[in-house]
Order: structure tokens, then sequence, then C-alpha cells
């Protein structure tokens, strides 16, 4: 083999391994933009209103949040300061921990980067998957996260879901019930597409919560990439001038 | 240049052998013209290097090797230093970096046979570079108090237990304690900001000087300092600095080219250089499903996963470690470079390349049935390289080396 063609080929091995990451079955593209400050506006009141009365995000600063996603401090204080006092404070929450594990089972995850661990289409399709089911303690269970302890906060806004069984023939030949999709028995303050919105805004704050700094180190990156570039040019023609006279 | 200057190169020079180092190792080492892409990751390997000891200092700086506070002060680093982030990345993608250039380096040697006369104290030191690194690499991992640092941690150092008679006491003395702990993080940290970096600096120093006591091998494994010109140097010869500093500039900003794409745009590389669980506090009371070393270690841990006896399974992963230091004398062919050897090594470098690649993918997978069969098989082809080598190159066939080195 050509020893070119040989380098090429375990270089482009070493990408398409790192491709080939672990599947997570059938998840939702959440498809959230982290450019849209309005969204990531939305997100975060949903979040503050919604999530922090019982989850943390204890890496993440009022006020810089608001500058990262376009609000004056005020507009922090006024709108998003339930919990804290001081706007250069971390999101924290003022439920106590051995209330939380007395009423949910466990304390409830911080979620400063659950973006990070989960995913965002994990998380987008956890929120779209809550369903119905009076064995457990809240009334509700997940289709991604089985025996979820947590209750569907959101349910106001989307409403409930039932799920519509279908039967499984096992090569056994006994039949199991697997949930086929999942319907809406009652409507909620929004309609489907409302809702798949809402969601999407709120994965896509917590995607910026899990790390602030990430539109800017890819603004960075170009900057750093267009540089490198030109240095090349300039690093190879130096290297041809010098070599001129290696034969 | 101006005299001053001169007067004060002439001060040191009458106290400290400036000059004749800057010649023995820089100016006037006569380095092969020939050399090709594979022969830029020596100089990569210590700019990684170089780049892992500068930022690991900053990150220094704000990072607190305390079991309660290590997570917490990762993301500080993250959120609130300024530039914390990309001191972070640098450092963390510069781990990966460190291991692909060193495999690549490797595996430079294994193609053009380096390791062979005069060249294997060379490969030795080379091989104790490889292990401090690991030890250096892991040591690290444990540091940022994640769930797989916390849980990756466990399992390697039970694997210590495996040892008879005195393995569970080997293990309590790893740790510290019983489990992973406060303790275990603190001597970690110990061992990887300080005694593993001075001894890879130390290594890496003799690694060269006895590089340059017998000079460089190159892609026809031919001797330069054979064919002498008038001048007493090698006419295939050039001396390293400007020639090779010039050139190994090039290659410096390709790569970091790619290693800025990385660090900018995949700093996880999909979970495989930051992992995904590693994003949640070590929780000693909660195991992950799935725990995976980091990429750079799957190949090791696929030979380890693949032995049905776990004590069997940590021979078998050192063993494929210590195979390496052996190469110099299970290699019998009377050539050194790929381009002269026969079909028959070609074929069993190649297998043995993608052996290693494909355990290192089996490495990051749930063990099932089906995989496990594949790991074994591939565990048998690795080890067969190598205790398969002194019978296949003798028998290969080879092509005269010619005089002198190829140069276009």
């Amino acid at each position: 083999m050509n020893k070119k063609t040989f380098a090429a080929i375990l270089l482009s091995i070493l990408p398409a391994l790192a491709t080939a990451a672990g599947s997570h079955g059938a998840l939702q593209h959440a498809g959230n933009d982290l450019s849209d400050n309005a969204s990531l506006q939305r997100g975060a009141k949903l979040f503050v209103n919604y999530c922090l009365s019982c989850h943390p995000a204890a890496f993440m600063r009022y006020n810089r949040m608001g500058r990262d996603i376009g609000l004056t401090e005020d507009q922090v204080r006024d709108n998003l300061m339930f919990a804290s006092e001081k706007v250069g404070e971390t999101m924290q929450v003022a439920m106590r921990t051995e209330d939380a594990r007395e009423w949910f089972g466990a304390v409830p995850p911080d979620l400063s980067l659950i973006a990070r661990s989960r995913g965002t289409d994990w998380l987008y399709t956890y929120l779209l998957s809550f369903y119905d089911d009076p064995n457990r303690p809240w009334g509700v269970n997940n289709l991604v996260f089985p025996q979820v302890g947590m209750p569907h906060v959101l349910w106001d806004l989307q409403g409930r879901q039932a799920p519509v069984y279908k039967e499984e023939k096992a090569p056994d030949g006994s039949t199991a019930r697997k949930i086929e999709r999942l319907e809406t028995v009652t409507d909620g303050k929004l309609s489907g597409a409302e809702y798949q919105q809402a969601v999407r805004d709120l994965v896509n704050f917590l995607e910026y919560t899990a790390e602030p700094i990430k539109l800017e180190r890819q603004q960075l990156g170009k900057w750093v990439l267009a540089f490198l570039v030109v240095l090349f040019a300039l690093a190879y023609a130096l290297k041809k001038e010098y070599w001129k006279d290696v034969h | 240049m101006s005299a001053p200057r001169n007067a004060l190169l002439q001060w040191i020079d009458e106290r400290f052998p400036l000059l004749d180092v800057w010649n023995e190792h820089l100016a006037q080492y006569y380095a092969p013209k020939n050399f090709n892409f594979w022969y830029y990751f020596g100089s990569l390997a210590i700019f990684v290097l170089v780049n892992q000891i500068l930022t690991g200092i900053w990150l220094t700086m704000n990072y607190k090797p305390d079991a309660h506070l290590a997570f917490a002060s990762v993301e500080y680093i993250m959120r609130d230093v300024e530039w914390g982030w990309l001191i972070r990345y640098l450092h963390s993608t510069g781990a990966s970096a460190f291991f692909i250039v060193v495999y690549l380096h490797m595996f430079r040697a294994m193609l053009y046979g380096s390791y062979k006369k005069p060249r294997e104290l060379i490969w030795l030191l080379g091989m104790v570079i490889y292990v401090a690194l690991m030890a250096e690499a892991f040591m690290g991992y444990l540091l940022p108090w994640g769930q797989m640092s916390y849980w990756g941690a466990q399992v390697i150092i039970s694997l210590f237990g495996a040892v008879p008679v005195v393995g569970d006491d080997l293990a309590l003395w790893i740790r510290g304690d019983y489990v992973v702990s406060d303790a275990t993080l603190n001597r970690f940290f110990a061992f990887h900001v300080i005694a593993l970096p001075l001894v890879l600096v130390g290594l890496v120093f003799v690694h060269i000087v006895a590089l340059h006591r017998v000079g460089s091998n190159n892609p026809d494994g031919v001797e330069i300092k054979k064919v002498k010109g008038e001048d007493g140097h090698p006419v295939d010869g050039i001396p390293f600095h400007p020639y090779y500093t010039v050139k190994d500039i090039v290659g410096l900003v390709f790569f970091l080219f790619l290693f800025s794409i990385a660090l900018f745009y995949l700093p996880e590389m999909g979970g495989y250089f930051l992992e995904h669980a590693n994003f949640v506090a070590a929780d000693p009371l909660k195991t992950p499903e799935h725990i995976a070393p980091v990429w750079y270690f799957t190949p090791y841990y696929a030979i380890l996963r693949a032995v049905p006896d776990k004590f069997l399974g940590v021979v078998a992963m050192g063993a494929a470690i210590v195979v390496f230091f052996l190469i110099p004398w299970l290699d019998r062919s009377p050539v050194k470079s790929i381009r002269y050897r026969g079909v028959i090594f070609r074929a069993a470098l190649g297998v043995f390349a993608v052996s290693f690649l494909v355990l290192g993918w089996l490495g990051t997978q749930p063990a099932t049935p089906g995989l496990t069969t594949l790991a074994r098989i591939f565990s048998v082809i690795y080890f067969a390289f190598f205790i398969l080598m002194p019978w296949y190159t003798r028998i290969d066939k080879t092509a005269p080396v010619p005089e002198r080195v190829t140069f276009k």
C-alpha cells in the first residue's frame, strides 16, 4: 500500500470512531438555537417559574445570564429573581434538602450542567414524554425516564397524555403490552406546537446554562482558524525558501 | 551580530557551554534530509507537553483538590475565571492530543524500525515515557471529580485487588481509603501536578540526549553517518536548525489548526475527550450504568475484559503494554524500514494497527457477548503480532537497502 494512502486511512479512522458515540434510541431532535436571544429569554422565564423552585442551577449567576441573553440587571431583578437578593448570586433554591428527600424520595439534581450530561435531545424528549400512570406517586411516568420521581410540572401548559398500547408477541408465544404512542386526554393552556416551542426554549436555556461561553467560543474559533491559515501560508513559504538549497 | 550581544554571549560561554549545547542539539545536529509526514510527531509531542505544563500551572491556580470543592472549582474555572474556559479546554483537549501524537510517534518507529540497533535505548526510554504518561493521564482524570472520574478510578484501582495475596492491601494502600475518596484525590493531585511531570520532563530530556547520541533514523532506515563528506558531516544530513525548525513550524501550524477545530468546536468530541457522565459530580453511592475509560486507554480495557478471569485479565492488560518494550529484540529482520521489508511484515503491521483501533472501539462499548467474542479475537491478533514476530521477521523476504537515502 502506498504510504500516503495508508496514513490517510489511519487518520480518517480516528474521527469516524469519535462519531460512533452511543445512540439513545428514539429521541426527538430539540432543534434549539443558542443565538436566539428571544428564545433564551422565554426559556429563562420558564426555568425560574417551573424548575427553579426545586432544581438549583448553582453554577449560573443571574447577572451573567442577563448579560449573555440580552437583559438588563433591572429586567433580571424584576422578572427572573424570586429566590435571591443580589444579581451576583447563583441560582439556588429555597427548599431544604431534608424536605426534598421526604417529598420526592431524592434531592432534585442541579440543572447547571444537565444539558451536557444528558444532551439537549434527551431533555426535549423527556419534557414531551410524561404520561398518566396511577401507579406512580405523582400520577405520571415518563417514556425516556421510566419510574421518574418528578411530577409533570408543565402539565398545565401541555395538558395530560395517556399511553396507547399495542400487543406484541414475544418469540416464546406470550404477549406483552408496549406503549406505542401517547395521546392527549386533557388539553393544556398551549397547543401541541406551542408546547413544543416552549420546551425548545427551555432546553435552549439549559444548553446555554450548561456552557455559557459556548457561542463566544465558536465565534473566537473562526478568528483563530483564519489566523492559522495565514500563518500556515507564511510558515510554508519560509520552509520553501530555506529548503531551496537541499538537494 | 552587534558587539555588546557578542560580549554577553562570550561572557556566558566562558561560564556555561551555551554555544556547544546549541550546536550539538540544533545548529550542528545533522538529521537525515528525507524525513516525511511521520517525523512531525516527536516535536509535536514536546509542544503538547509544554502546553499541558503551562495550562496545568494556570489551572492549579483556581482548582481545589478537595472532594467537596473539586467539581465546583472546575465549573468556577469554566465560568468565572477570565479565559478559564480556554485554559481548561487547552488542557483537556491537549490530553487527548498528547496520546494521538504519541501513538502516531510510536507507530512511526514501528514503520521504519527506529527501535532497532543502535536505537534500542531510545525506544525503551520512549516506552517508559508512555507508561508515565498513562499514569499522568489516569491521575489527572480523577481531578475534575465527575462521575466517570470517580468510577473509572474505582474500577482501575480495584484491578490491583486481583493480585494474589497482597491485592486488597495494595488497592487500599493506593487509595488511602476503603473507597476512592478525598485522600485519593489529594495524592493523585500531588502525583499529577508535581511528581509525574518532573519524571516526564526528565525522561523526555534523556530520550532526546540518547537520540542525539546515535542520530535520527529515517524512512529508508539508512544510517546517514556511514557516508560522510569532506567536512566530516553526513552527506545526507542537514543541520536540524534551521532546516527542521522551519519545517516543524509548518507541521505545528497544521497541527494547531486541527487542534483548534477540536478545542473551539468539539471540546467534548462526542463524549470521547470529555465524557458526558463526567458533567455529573462524583457520587460514591450511585454507580453509572456504563463505565468506560477515556479513549486512549480503551484498547487495554478491551483486552482486560476479553479475559474471563479477573487476575489473568489484569496480567493480559499489563502484558499488552510490556510486550512493546521487547520489540527491539523480537524483530529479527536485517532491515529497518518497511520500505525494504517483505509482504509478511507489511501485512502483520497493518493487521496489528487495525486490531489496536478495533480494540480501542470495543473498549468504549458495553461488553455484550458478541462484542466480547470480537474482543477475544482481536486480543489474540494483538498478541500474535508480538509473539510471532521473531519468526515472521526472519522468514520475510527483504529488498536490498540502498547506500544513501532516497530524496526527490
